[in-house]
Formats: C-alpha cells, structure tokens, sequence
C-alpha cells in the first residue's frame, strides 16, 4: 500500500520569496499549512496571522501562583505551625516573606514559560512526516518551506502545485505519511 | 489614494552614527551553519585534550578526594576558625556565583536591550553561567559541616514540626541559588533547541540523529513554533534579568545582616551585583579570547564583540571603583571606631593588608588601561587583565570576609586565618568542574547560536535585498 501523502512542500531560496509566498496561500483561503525556517522570520506572524502566544499567560499563572502559595505557606510554617520569637517582631511580615516568595515567582515563572512553549507547540514529538524528505532537512539551514497540507479542504493538488509555482518556489514536491 | 501620498523620506545618518554588520555580509547562511557546527561535529582537536585531562582529573579525582576528606573528618580540615567562621567556602561561593552573573547579564538583558552583537558570545556567556553556578552551590552545601543535614534548608515536612526561619537571608540564599540554577539552565537549553535540531538534520551516525534528536524535542522550525518560542525566550530573558539583580544582592545580605563592621553596609547588595557582573566579564574574555582563535570564529566573534565587552568591564570597573572609595568614606565619615579599625588594617593592617591594595589597584585602576583604544585592540593584553580582573575579585571577597572576621568586637579573640591544602584542593576541583563541562560543552554542543546569529544577518531580513526583497536598494 501506497503510504498517504501529507502535504506539498515548497521550497524557497529566500526569506523575502517565502514571505511573499505566505500572503499568496493565505490569500487563497488556506487552513491547514505551515512555513518552515532556520530563524523566525520578521512578519511572517502577522501575514499567518498568529495571535499573541499564550506562553506568557501560562508564565503569569505559574508565578502568580506560587507567589500567593508562598506567603501562604510561610506565614503558616513561621507563624503557626513553628513560631520562633526573634527580636519581639510580628511572627509573620510581609516584607521578610516577600523576597523567597518573589525568588519562587521568577522560578515558577520560568518554569511556567517553558511548559508553555512545550505544551503549545505539543513537544516532545520526536516524529513528523517532513523528518522523512530528504530535502526537507535543509529548513534548519538555509532554505525556507512552505508546507500545505492535503488535509486542507481547499487543497487540490494541480492547482495548488500551480499556485506554489506562481509563488516563485524553486522546487516543489509531496511529502508522504 | 497611496500615489497622492507625499513619500516619507527617511533621513541618511551620519556615517559614525551608522551600525556596521554583526557578521560580514558576504558570509551566507549555508557558510554560517557550516562554519558553526564544525566544531560539534568535526575531529576533536590536541588543544582540546591538553585541556580537557588536567581538568578532568580534578573534576573526577582532586574533587571526590577532597569531599570524602572534609565530610567523613569535618570542616576541621579547613583552614576555617573562630573568629573566621568564613573562609575559602564563602569566599569560592561568592567567587563563582560572580562569575556566573555576566552570563546572564549578556544573554538576557542585553536581549532585552536589543543589543544584537549579544548573539555571538550569549550561548558560551550562558553556559559559563549554567557551571558556574553549579560549582556555586556545591559550597554553601559542603561548608554546614554536617552536610547529611543539607536537607533541613529545604521546607519539608518533618515529625520534628521544624521549619526553615524565612526571616534569615542565608535562607534566601538557598532559594535564589538554586532559582539562578534552574532558570538559567531552563534559558540555556531553550536557547539550544534550534541548534540541536539542525545538528540532528545534518548528523552522519544513528547515535548523533537518536541523541539530538531526542533533546530537540522534535523541533521543525514552524512558524507556530517559533512564534511561541520566541515569546517563551521573551519571558525568560525578562526573569532571568531579574536574577541578575536577586541572585547576588541577597549573596550580599547573607553579610549585610550581620553585625559586623566590614559587612554591616547598607551598599552590599549593589556592591555584590556590581562586583558580580565585574567578575563575569573577566572570565567571559577568559573563556572567549582562546576559543575564538582556536575554534576559527574570528568573523563571528570580532573585535567589535571584544572592544564591547571591554567597554562593559571598564564601565563595571569605574563602578567597583566608586563603591571602593565610599567604603573608605563611609567607615571615616561614620565616626565608628570599629569601622575605621577594619578598613584601615584593610590597607595597613599586620596580615591582610595586600588585600585591601589588590582591591583598589586590580579592580579599580588597572581596567582604566581599557580607555586606550590600542589596549582593547591588544588580545594578548586584554586576557591578561582579564586573568588579573578574576584574580582580583577573589582577593576582594578574601578581604571582606576574612579581612573584616579575623578582628571582631573582642581582642582576645582575634585568629589570624591560613588556607590549609584542602581549602586548596577544592578550589582545584572546581575549577576542574567548571572546565570540564565548559569543554564539553565546547565539543558536542554550539558554542555559538547558530539561529541567532543567522537571523541578524542581512541575507534573513526580508527587507534587504540579500534576504531576497525586490526593490530595495542595498
């Protein structure tokens, strides 16, 4: 049995070429595609029209989190469940509480970030169906892909082969499964 | 409606306004990605091995040696004493932990800044950063004495019902350090992702594709992924900013709250921070100025980086400078005896007056050489005060804190302090540490970011007519 084919890849030489190639495929009203490229490519995100990450909510919910955790369970471990008298000070005061539970923001914060962009972009994913095209290998280097994938509904492979050609792609080819 | 616009006309800036290229333009993307993996995946080089031995065997042997003999003996076997409770334990702490600071300084807030000729030299300044802490915190861990005991700095529920007294800065210190640890490891290996990626793309064996690919997670380099790592690396460079300042000002207080003449100075966190960040850059010329001859990066790490960086540790300097002499000040103008008493036997005293000269000639005068053009243009030069700058630093933290504790408030107390070959032989062993993972990180990883540096070039900018953009004139 023939493997299903994935998507048609798109090859670019260029940033600039890529980035106009993006506006042409979102022009024609497609879903399902992608653009791959060894470094982010400056306003490529507004031509996808990718929304503000929400990495830095995840970071926001991690820190405030622990912050509040944290004066929480040190007012309870100094003031109640092991009260040490020091100096005829209160038992607990904001600002002794405030700086770990501040170092615990950053830590909480960091954390959450990372999880963030591993959990969005859905890693760890050690398979994907480009890992088997050859040419594909290139995108960390120096070439830039434009991927549409089959599953699109607009997708029909003449005509979509022939509007990746007018894009000004140097090489085109389908990927499979 | 566009055509009846009047064109906006950008005004030329005069050419010493103008920015030169971070990387030379007719260096090209494919050049580059070939150029910086090379290390990683060509033939181990002789310098690499004369290197890594010595320092593998005091990582491997001198180290475990050395903490077998202190944890089954005791810190006896330190030259520590009272009065000088403190010794080459605090002293290598706050040593390393300064080291670490300018790597941060580098790779998250010059980011911040948009400071690009950061891409060069922010992978190897974050890694710096990433061992040194680890030597860092083996110190605080070993110096307890009982070190099974360890565990009691941490929160953990016990059948004692006892708990850590948050009210105590060394207890802060417990969570900044290991909040820098993971924090700075989580923005190095974040950082590393693309570039493992492209070394698992270009691997010739199973083991290399099988292992990088594994610790890049299955990175394509998708415009959605890099739409959220960049916001992930966004976030992460801003915190990390945030322990640059943390880190080493609550280092400072662990001195501060006590009620010693010497430490008790309301300066210390911003003298720790600054001398931190002092320190760091000294060792990131250590690290960089061999390595960018030896690894072949001169196009990439220039002497415009070099020049930078030592316009970064002069002005570091002018600051330690300026907090030196209003210490002096201060113990004057303050009218305390006991003060007066340790800053003036800082200069002239009977056993540690070397150390107070050190202190201002090393670190507040002899990096003023870099206001001299041909000095930061002299690389032989400049890895020499950079050796002395790290030397330097170390006699300061020497002098604060055993200069301040051999002479407390009572005479009779008074002790001198001697290192003993202990104190010595862990020092070693650090360093070994440090330089072991540094050279391995050198051999199997980039040392430089290999995506970083390629998006700064011309040929990645849409808009210029190397990236491919018609029109536009170059």
């Amino acid at each position: 049995m023939n493997p299903a084919p994935y998507g048609l890849i798109a090859e670019f030489d260029s940033p600039a070429a890529v980035l106009r190639a993006a506006e042409k495929v979102r022009d024609a009203g497609f879903r399902r595609w992608d653009v791959f490229s060894p470094f982010p490519v400056h306003g490529l995100d507004k031509v996808m029209g990718l929304k503000n990450s929400l990495v830095g909510w995840f970071a926001l919910v991690f820190g405030g989190g622990a912050f509040i955790g944290s004066m929480l369970i040190i007012s309870i471990m100094n003031d109640f469940d092991s009260p040490i008298m020091a100096g005829g000070k209160s038992m607990f005061s904001a600002p002794q509480a405030l700086v770990p539970s501040y170092i615990l923001l950053v830590l909480a914060s960091a954390v959450g970030a990372f999880v963030g962009m591993v959990a969005l972009n859905r890693f760890p994913r050690l398979y994907h169906p480009l890992f088997k095209n050859n040419r594909f290998a290139m995108a960390s280097r120096d070439k830039f892909f434009l991927v549409i994938e089959t599953s699109d509904p607009k997708f029909s492979e003449t005509e979509t082969r022939a509007l990746l050609e007018s894009a000004g792609s140097t090489h085109l080819e389908l990927a499979v499964e | 409606m566009a055509d009846s616009a009047t064109p906006l006309k950008l005004l030329v800036p005069p050419a010493e306004l103008r920015r030169g290229l971070q990387v030379p333009a007719h260096r090209s993307l494919g050049w580059l990605t070939d150029h910086l993996t090379a290390m990683p995946e060509g033939k181990t080089p002789l310098w690499w091995w004369v290197l890594f031995i010595p320092a593998a065997f005091c990582a491997a042997v001198v180290l475990p040696t050395m903490l077998i003999y202190l944890i089954s003996t005791g810190v006896g076997v330190w030259g520590n004493n009272v009065p000088v409770a403190w010794g080459w334990d605090i002293i290598n702490f706050v040593w390393w932990v300064g080291v670490a600071h300018a790597g941060t300084l580098i790779s998250a807030m010059l980011f911040l800044t948009r400071q690009h000729w950061r891409t060069a030299i922010g992978r190897a300044a974050e890694a710096m950063t990433v061992f040194a802490v680890m030597c860092a915190g083996l110190y605080p861990a070993i110096h307890i004495g009982r070190v099974w005991f360890a565990w009691y700095l941490f929160p953990i529920p016990l059948t004692t019902g006892m708990w850590p007294q948050f009210r105590s800065p060394l207890m802060w210190d417990v969570f900044a350090v290991n909040t820098y640890l993971i924090v700075s490891s989580l923005f190095w290996y974040m950082g590393l992702i693309p570039d493992l990626a492209l070394l698992r793309d270009r691997a010739q064996t199973r083991v290399r594709k099988f292992l990088y690919g594994l610790f890049a997670l299955g990175w394509t380099g998708s415009a959605r992924q890099w739409h959220n790592y960049e916001k992930a690396y966004l976030v992460l460079s801003g915190l990390a900013t945030l322990l640059v300042f943390t880190v080493s000002s609550i280092v400072g207080m662990d001195f501060a709250t006590a009620q010693l003449a010497g430490w008790h100075e309301t300066i210390f966190p911003f003298y720790f921070v600054a001398g931190a960040v002092f320190c760091g850059f000294g060792m990131v010329l250590v690290l960089l100025i061999p390595l960018r001859k030896w690894c072949h990066l001169e196009d990439i790490i220039t002497m415009r980086h070099i020049d930078r960086i030592c316009k970064m540790t002069l002005m570091m300097s002018c600051i330690m400078g300026y907090i030196y002499l209003m210490e002096y000040f201060i113990a004057w103008y303050s009218g305390s005896p006991y003060d007066s008493w340790v800053f003036g036997h800082r200069l002239f005293g009977r056993y540690y007056w070397f150390g107070g000269w050190i202190m201002l000639l090393v670190n507040g005068l002899m990096p003023q050489l870099f206001w001299l053009k041909k000095v930061r243009q002299n690389l032989v030069l400049i890895f020499i005060i950079a050796i002395l700058i790290n030397i330097g630093m170390w006699f300061e933290r020497f002098t604060i804190i055993v200069g301040s504790l051999y002479q407390d408030f009572l005479p009779s107390n008074w002790h001198p302090f001697y290192p003993t070959w202990v104190d010595a032989g862990t020092y070693l062993g650090t360093l070994g540490v440090f330089f072991t993972m540094y050279l391995l990180f050198v051999r199997f990883l980039p040392m430089i970011a290999v995506s970083e540096v390629k998006a700064i070039t011309p040929h990645a900018d849409p808009h210029h007519p190397l990236g491919g953009a018609k029109g536009a004139k170059p």
